[in-house]
C-alpha cells in the first residue's frame, strides 16, 4: 500500500468545472453502463478531470466528478487515492514514470534512475522550468523492451543512458521524439533475428476458408444424416 | 520449433497492419457466423476438448469455466469481462495482442459471449496502456462499423463490447477486484463464494477471462479441438505466448508450443543466455509471483504447467525472467517484495503488514545486516501470509521469498557472514606504515 494524500490546501484551486467537451465525454462514458450504474464511469471521469487540471487531481475536481456521477464525495476520494495513476500533486509538463521492477532492474534500470536523479532531481519534484518530474512506478508491462519509462501517454523502451539522455534533451528543447523502442526495434520482436512469422502464406489470404475442409469431411462421414450446412 | 502455420497470433510483432481488412486476410472473422450456428453447446464442448487452460496465470480450463454460466437466465443479464489488466512483472503479451491483433480478441469476445449468453462484454485494460487502449478502441469501432458486433450485426447475435480502463493497480488483475473496480470502487477483492459465475459484475453472472484465452477461441473452433490439443504435452496443450525478459541476448515475445524446453526456447528465439549457458543463475518462469528455479533444474525442463509445478514453481503467465550470474539475486527478489508491498490493497492484515515486513527484512538481508535465525523467521512468516488472505496476492508475495530461501539460502548466509566480518560499507582506513 502506498500512503497517498491530497495536495496541501495552499495549492488547491478554488474551483473546478468540466469543459463542455469533457461534459459530453462524461455522458458518453456513463452510457456504457447499465442505468443506475453510473459509478462505473468514475475512473474515466477522474482521468479526464486530471487531464483538464493539468496532470493532477485537485480536490475540487474530485468533488466535481462525485457530483456528476451522483456519488458521495468520499467514494470518489477513495478511488482517487487508491489508484496510483491519479496524481494528487502537480507534475511536470513531461511526467516521467520510471519502471523499476525486477525485469527492468535486471536490464539496467538503475542507470536510468541515476540519470533521472542527476537531471531531474528527487522523485515527485517538478524542475524549476516546470518541464519534468518523475516517479518510480511498478511494472509497466513492457518487459521484453526493458528498461523503459512512460512519459505522459507514451512508452519509451529499450533505453540506454545515452539514448535516454538524448530523449530528455530533445523533450526539453521541444524537438520531436520517437515513441516506443529507442534502439530501432519495431515492437517486442527479437532484434534483427526474427525467425517466426516469415511464411508468406499467412498473409496472402490463403488461410481463409482452409479450415472448412474439416467440417465438410465430418459432414460427409455419417453420410445418411449429413445435411448441407450453409455458412 | 512450432511451425508458422500453427501460430495463432500472426501479427505479434506488428509488422503488418492491425486493421480489419488485413486482419481478415490473416484469417480473423472468417466464418464466425458458421461457428455460432453450430450452437452454444458445441462451442463449449469444443473448447473443453481442446484442453485450453486459462492463460492468465492460474491455468484453469477455459471451456469448463464457460460451462459454469447459467444456461437459462433468471432475469439477470450475463456478462463477459476480459481481463486486460496485464501487470504481472515480466508479462507483456496481451499488450501485443491488443495493439497488433485486436480483431482476434474482438472475435473471441463475440464467440465467448454467445457461448455464455452474454449480450454485453467489458474489456478492462490497465491504465498505463494508453496507446493500446486507443488501438483497441479503433478496432472495436471498426468492428461496429462493419456490423460484426453491435445490436444488429451480421452474425445475428447482439453484442455490445465496451472498453473500460483502469488507473494503475496490480490488484485489479484479480478477477473480483477487477469487478469491484469496474463497478467504480476501490479494487479490493471479494470473498468467494459466491463465485462470479453466480454473482459477478453488478450482481449478475459473469465470467472473467484473460485476453489470450479469449483471443485464441476463434482459431481453436475453426481448426478444431484436435488440432490445438495435438500441440504440446498431455494436459498442457496448445500454443502459448512466452515473454522472455532479463539476461538473454534478444529478449522477445514469441508464440511457441507448450512444453517446449527452456533451452530450446532461449536458443531458438532469444539468441541464448547472455554470456552462455554456464552463466545462467536462475529463472523465474511465470511472472514475479512464482518462485525462482535455479539453473541446473530449469535448463532442460519443459515449459508447461505440470513440469514447472513439479519444480515447485509454476508457468503462471509464461513470463520468463532470466537471471545470469551477474545478478544480485537477493536484491532482485527484494525488488519483487517491494512490488507486492506497493500493490497490496490493504484489505487483509497478513498481506498489508506482511508484505512490508518481508520487504524490510529482505532489504537488510541484501546488505547482510541480519541474523541467520531471521532467515527461518522470514520463511515462517511467509507461510503465515500464504493462504490467509482473501485473494492470491498474499500467496504471490510469499512464493518468491520462499523460492529465494529454498534455493539461495547460502547466498543470504554468505552476505550475513561478510557483513559480520566487516560491518562497514566503506573499507576501514588503516594508517599507512
Amino acid at each position: 500500500m502506498a500512503v497517498r494524500k491530497l495536495a496541501p490546501e495552499e495549492i488547491q484551486p478554488k474551483s473546478f468545472k468540466f469543459s463542455p467537451e469533457n461534459e459530453a465525454f462524461a455522458d458518453q462514458q456513463i452510457a456504457k453502463y447499465p442505468p443506475g450504474r453510473q459509478a462505473s464511469a468514475v475512473i474515466p471521469l477522474l482521468w479526464r478531470a486530471q487531464e483538464q487540471a493539468g496532470g493532477w487531481l485537485p480536490q475540487k475536481a474530485i468533488e466535481a466528478v462525485a457530483a456528476k456521477l451522483d456519488m458521495p464525495d468520499i467514494r470518489v476520494m477513495e478511488v482517487a487515492t487508491f489508484y496510483t495513476m491519479f496524481n494528487l500533486e502537480p507534475v511536470g509538463k513531461y511526467f516521467i514514470q520510471f519502471c523499476g521492477t525486477t525485469p527492468c532492474q535486471l536490464r539496467g534500470a538503475g542507470d536510468i534512475k541515476k540519470v533521472l536523479e542527476r537531471r531531474v532531481g528527487e522523485q515527485n519534484h517538478v524542475t524549476a522550468d516546470g518541464n519534468f518530474s518523475w516517479l518510480e512506478v511498478e511494472c509497466l508491462g513492457a518487459c521484453c523492451n526493458a528498461p523503459m519509462v512512460q512519459i505522459n501517454d507514451d512508452y519509451y523502451e529499450d533505453l540506454t543512458v545515452e539514448n535516454f539522455e538524448k530523449l530528455l534533451d530533445d523533450l526539453a528543447a521541444g524537438r520531436p521524439v520517437k515513441k516506443g523502442p529507442q534502439n530501432g526495434r519495431r515492437a517486442s520482436e527479437p532484434q534483427d533475428a526474427i525467425k517466426t512469422l516469415t511464411d508468406p502464406s499467412l498473409y496472402d489470404g490463403s488461410r481463409i476458408g482452409a479450415w472448412r475442409k474439416r467440417f465438410e469431411e465430418e459432414a460427409v462421414k455419417p453420410a445418411d444424416t449429413a445435411t448441407e450446412k450453409k455458412s | 520449433m512450432l511451425q508458422d502455420k500453427d501460430r495463432i497470433f500472426t501479427n505479434l510483432y506488428g509488422l503488418h497492419s492491425p486493421d480489419l481488412k488485413a486482419a481478415k486476410m490473416r484469417g480473423a472473422w472468417d466464418g464466425t457466423k458458421f461457428l455460432l450456428e453450430k450452437g452454444r453447446d458445441w462451442i463449449i464442448d469444443e473448447m473443453k476438448k481442446s484442453g485450453l487452460r486459462g492463460r492468465g496465470g492460474a491455468g484453469f480450463p477455459t471451456g469448463m469455466k464457460w460451462s459454469f454460466m447459467p444456461k437459462q437466465s433468471d432475469g439477470r443479464p450475463s456478462y463477459l469481462v476480459v481481463n486486460a489488466d496485464e501487470s504481472e512483472p515480466g508479462t507483456c503479451k496481451d499488450r501485443e495482442i491488443m495493439r497488433h491483433d485486436p480483431h482476434l480478441l474482438i472475435e473471441g469476445c463475440l464467440i465467448a459471449s454467445f457461448a455464455m449468453n452474454a449480450n454485453a462484454a467489458y474489456i478492462y485494460i490497465r491504465g498505463e496502456y494508453i496507446t493500446e487502449k486507443h488501438a483497441l478502441q479503433r478496432a472495436i469501432d471498426e468492428a461496429y462499423e462493419a456490423k460484426l458486433i453491435g445490436k444488429d450485426n451480421i452474425h445475428g447475435y447482439p453484442l455490445d463490447l465496451y472498453l473500460h480502463h483502469g488507473a494503475g493497480a496490480y490488484i485489479c488483475g484479480e478477477e473480483t477486484a477487477l469487478l469491484e473496480s469496474l463497478e467504480g470502487k476501490k479494487g479490493m477483492p471479494r470473498l468467494k463464494p459466491p463465485f462470479p459465475a453466480n454473482m459477478g459484475l453488478y450482481g449478475c453472472p459473469t465470467t472473467v477471462n484473460n485476453v489470450e484465452s479469449i483471443a485464441v477461441a476463434g482459431e481453436i473452433l475453426r481448426r478444431g479441438a484436435s488440432w490445438f490439443s495435438s500441440i504440446g504435452r498431455p494436459n498442457n496443450v496448445g500454443t502459448k505466448l512466452f515473454c522472455v525478459s532479463g539476461h538473454v541476448n534478444k529478449p522477445c515475445n514469441v508464440e511457441e508450443a507448450m512444453g517446449i524446453t527452456f533451452r530450446e526456447l532461449i536458443d531458438t528465439h532469444c539468441g541464448g543466455i547472455r554470456g552462455g549457458w554456464d552463466n545462467l543463475l536462475a529463472v523465474i518462469p511465470g511472472g514475479s509471483s512464482v518462485p525462482c528455479v535455479p539453473a541446473d533444474q530449469i535448463m532442460d525442463a519443459y515449459m508447461d504447467f505440470d513440469t514447472l509445478r513439479g519444480l515447485r514453481s509454476g508457468l503462471g503467465t509464461a513470463a520468463v525472467i532470466v537471471m545470469d550470474k551477474s545478478t544480485d539475486i537477493v536484491r532482485a527478489i527484494t525488488r519483487i517484495s517491494y512490488f507486492y508491498k506497493h500493490e497490496s490493497c490493504g484489505q487483509c492484515t497478513p498481506c498489508r503488514e506482511g508484505t512490508g515486513w518481508m520487504w524490510r527484512v529482505l532489504t537488510r538481508m541484501a546488505e547482510g545486516r541480519a541474523q541467520k535465525r531471521e532467515i527461518d523467521m522470514l520463511l515462517e512468516v511467509s507461510t503465515q501470509i500464504e493462504g490467509h488472505t482473501i485473494c492470491a496476492l498474499g500467496d504471490a508475495a510469499a512464493w518468491p521469498v520462499q523460492g529465494l530461501i529454498r534455493h539461495f539460502r547460502h547466498e543470504i548466509e554468505k552476505r550475513i557472514d561478510d557483513y559480520a566480518a566487516n560491518p562497514h560499507s566503506e573499507p576501514v582506513m588503516m594508517a599507512a606504515e
